[in-house]
């Protein structure tokens, strides 16, 4: 069985491509590859596009190992990879929407992020006029006795982002989710091509709202890494402190809002509060609620003075007086344990075939997290456990949260009780020629990957991928032959990103 | 449970009402907003949120607007889950040309009288995805705005003192549909 590392050294090596290899292959070992992963010895970490290239991601994860390989594709043609790996589905229709790259062999053939409302086709590949005519979207059709359908969205009904789903059901059981997304496709892609590092990092903080810290932190770690920066030890941990923070704030927020959709609101009433809490000691320890636009290339613009790291100490105290209480109730009330145990099971060969990150495969008994699988500084310095289940249920992806919650804790602590003194950042060089970078940082929901190429000083071309796209397929699974009225919960448990999928 | 209900019970109130110095315009934009709430709407504004193709960003923001230390809900103010039970529509993000047709059909399905807030930097021309081939621009671009709230996300204060604005404005009739 060959290795990803033999893999590499059947292509071309593309030497400027840091810090993982990038190889340019024929068919022969673009298909080869599909297979592998098809065949659950690799992992498909990303599959994104350029006007005549494609490229895919590949973990393999038992030897720590990442690999990007790239097929040049001059007639618009590149063989499906979806067609022998599922998950690559929506990500290659979106290839063939935005860059119009035909897929050989797609099974799907609908659009997916165009909704033929842009005025132009294939927008960052050969742009062409968009189609007079529009043709209704096809869902997919159901046969059977009694079936009926509900249509949801995109305006939902909560303060939520927009998508649409389809539901068919028999009685109260769900027979199908179908999700339609691309409501919040904003070209993000697009308006990185020819901006600045400064720009694009701000774009790059806004393609998830929740992520903002994330998506910042991987963007950043990909530039440095194709204009091979060190950053300062002090801005790597005060970096690692802000994703912490990011990560308290969400699960809190998501675990109050998943009591809630169980009608159970006295715990999200105190979730809130923690959460509030967080964004609050956020906003006087770096000036940002959210904590936007703090990390950049380079490193970080804020530093943290004394009284910043007293009141994290300080809201820290109170998470840890308050927090085991409500543990304690979410574990001791049998009318809500009702709604969450075995409610929208994704079975762990699901979560292993998707490679789905977050604590939707951790729930699922994927152990995989960036910070430890594929460790960056500091958190190859740091103490903290990987919490796993196996039980894939909204009750395993709670559980999963409230671990990961304790582990935050214990990080920041290290991190405020170690932070290195120094310089906040560094000064990106002047380089003319092309670089590429990529980097994995381990978000909130999951794994952030960012690859891009710098040339003359500007963004050539980025790729954001959200931790979501591996993430929402399993949501049409989960919710099969649960009833309808547990979708709110199975969605809530999931929290998927619209905007990070949309891009 | 008991104990915990007990201990708030007994457990001075979150809610931001007490005029400390530093807070003092949050308790002052609170008693306001509820007097001009009650002439205008008797005592109930209802409001429905559009996200229009934001980042998610300016929501988690109007969610915190429900927690206990803003509360809105204690001025009459409430989120409702249809157009058609709303007053007021807080329309968030750049307007997406994916979502354009559903941030009309919204609106039209809102009841008159009705009041458009735009939520955030992107909401009045687009911010930083302006120019996109994917995105129409602000708010205005597609329904008539009544007052833009700016912030990257804009705090939940800030959100507080935007919906006071416009109900003062609403007052005076000047922007009635």
């Amino acid at each position: 069985m060959p290795s990803l590392t033999d893999l590499v050294l059947e292509g071309r090596s593309i030497p400027q491509h840091r810090p993982w290899p990038r190889v340019a292959v024929d068919t022969s070992i673009w298909e080869f590859a599909a297979g592998e992963l098809a065949h659950g010895r690799w992992s498909l970490l990303g599959l994104w596009g350029e006007p005549s290239t494609v490229h895919m991601a590949i973990l393999d994860q038992q030897a720590a190992a990442v690999a990007v390989v790239s097929l040049d594709c001059p007639d618009r043609r590149y063989p499906s990879v979806s067609q022998r790996h599922p998950p690559a589905m929506r990500l290659e229709r979106t290839i063939r929407d935005l860059f119009g790259l035909s897929p050989e062999g797609l099974p799907d053939g609908r659009p997916w992020l165009d909704h033929n409302r842009w005025g132009v086709r294939f927008p960052l590949g050969a742009r062409i006029d968009a189609l007079t005519q529009t043709a209704p979207y096809r869902f997919l059709p159901v046969e059977g006795e009694d079936m009926h359908q509900i249509a949801v969205g995109p305006v939902h009904a909560g303060i939520i982002e927009p998508g649409h789903f389809r539901f068919t059901a028999s009685g109260e059981t769900v027979v199908r989710l179908e999700q339609r997304l691309g409501y919040t496709h904003k070209g993000t892609e697009g308006l990185m091509t020819g901006a600045s590092l400064e720009r694009a990092v701000r774009l790059a903080g806004r393609v998830s709202g929740d992520s903002t810290v994330a998506y910042a932190y991987a963007f950043s770690k990909a530039a440095e890494a194709a204009l091979d920066l060190t950053v300062p030890d002090r801005a790597s941990w005060l970096r690692a402190l802000l994703a912490e923070l990011e990560r308290l704030a969400n699960h809190f927020g998501d675990i109050g809002a998943i009591c809630n959709d169980a009608s159970f609101a006295l715990i999200n009433a105190h979730c809130g509060v923690l959460r509030e809490s967080i964004l609050r000691a956020a906003h006087s320890a770096f000036g940002h609620r959210l904590m936007r636009d703090i990390i950049v290339p380079g490193g970080v613009t804020r530093n943290l003075d004394k009284a910043g790291k007293a009141t994290i100490r300080t809201t820290l105290d109170n998470i840890r007086l308050r927090f085991p209480e409500l543990v304690e109730l979410y574990d001791n009330t049998a009318s809500l344990q009702d709604r969450t145990v075995d409610t929208g099971i994704v079975k762990p060969q699901l979560a292993k075939r998707y490679a789905a990150g977050g604590y939707i495969g951790r729930a699922s008994g994927r152990s995989f997290d960036t910070r430890r699988t594929l460790a960056y500084a500091p958190y190859d310095n740091l103490r903290f456990e990987v919490p796993v289940l196996n039980e894939g249920d909204v009750n395993a992806r709670v559980w999963i949260r409230v671990r990961e919650v304790e582990q935050s804790i214990a990080l920041i602590d290290q991190i405020l009780e170690r932070l290195p003194d120094g310089a906040l950042g560094t000064h990106a060089g002047d380089r003319r020629e092309a670089r590429e970078g990529m980097a994995i940082v381990e978000g909130f929901r999951g794994d952030v990957l960012v690859w891009l190429r710098l040339r003359d000083g500007v963004v050539e071309r980025c790729h954001l991928r959200d931790p979501s796209w591996f993430q929402w397929p399993l949501l049409e699974a989960a919710i099969e032959n649960n009833i309808v009225a547990d979708f709110p919960l199975c969605n809530k448990s999931f929290n998927c990103s619209y905007s990070g999928q949309d891009i | 449970m008991r104990k915990l209900l007990f201990e708030s019970l007994i457990r001075r109130p979150l809610t931001e009402r007490a005029p400390a110095a530093g807070d003092a315009a949050l308790a002052e934009l609170a008693a306001a907003l509820g007097d001009a709430a009650r002439r205008r709407l008797g005592r109930s504004l209802s409001i429905r949120e559009v996200d229009a193709g934001s980042c998610n960003g300016c929501e988690l923001e109007i969610h915190a607007l429900n927690n206990a230390y803003y509360d809105v809900e204690r001025f009459g103010i409430r989120f409702v889950a249809s157009p058609r039970h709303a007053d007021v529509l807080l329309v968030t993000g750049p307007v997406t040309r994916n979502m354009r047709d559903a941030l009309e059909r919204t609106y039209h399905a809102t009841p008159n009288p009705k009041w458009v807030v735009a939520v955030g930097d992107c909401a009045r021309d687009g911010g930083c995805f302006a120019g996109s081939y994917a995105v129409v621009g602000g708010v205005r671009e597609v329904v008539p705005v009544d007052l833009h709230i700016p912030g990257c996300p804009p705090t939940p204060m800030a959100m507080l003192q935007g919906l006071l604005a416009l109900l003062e404005r609403a007052d005076k009739g000047a922007t009635a549909p």
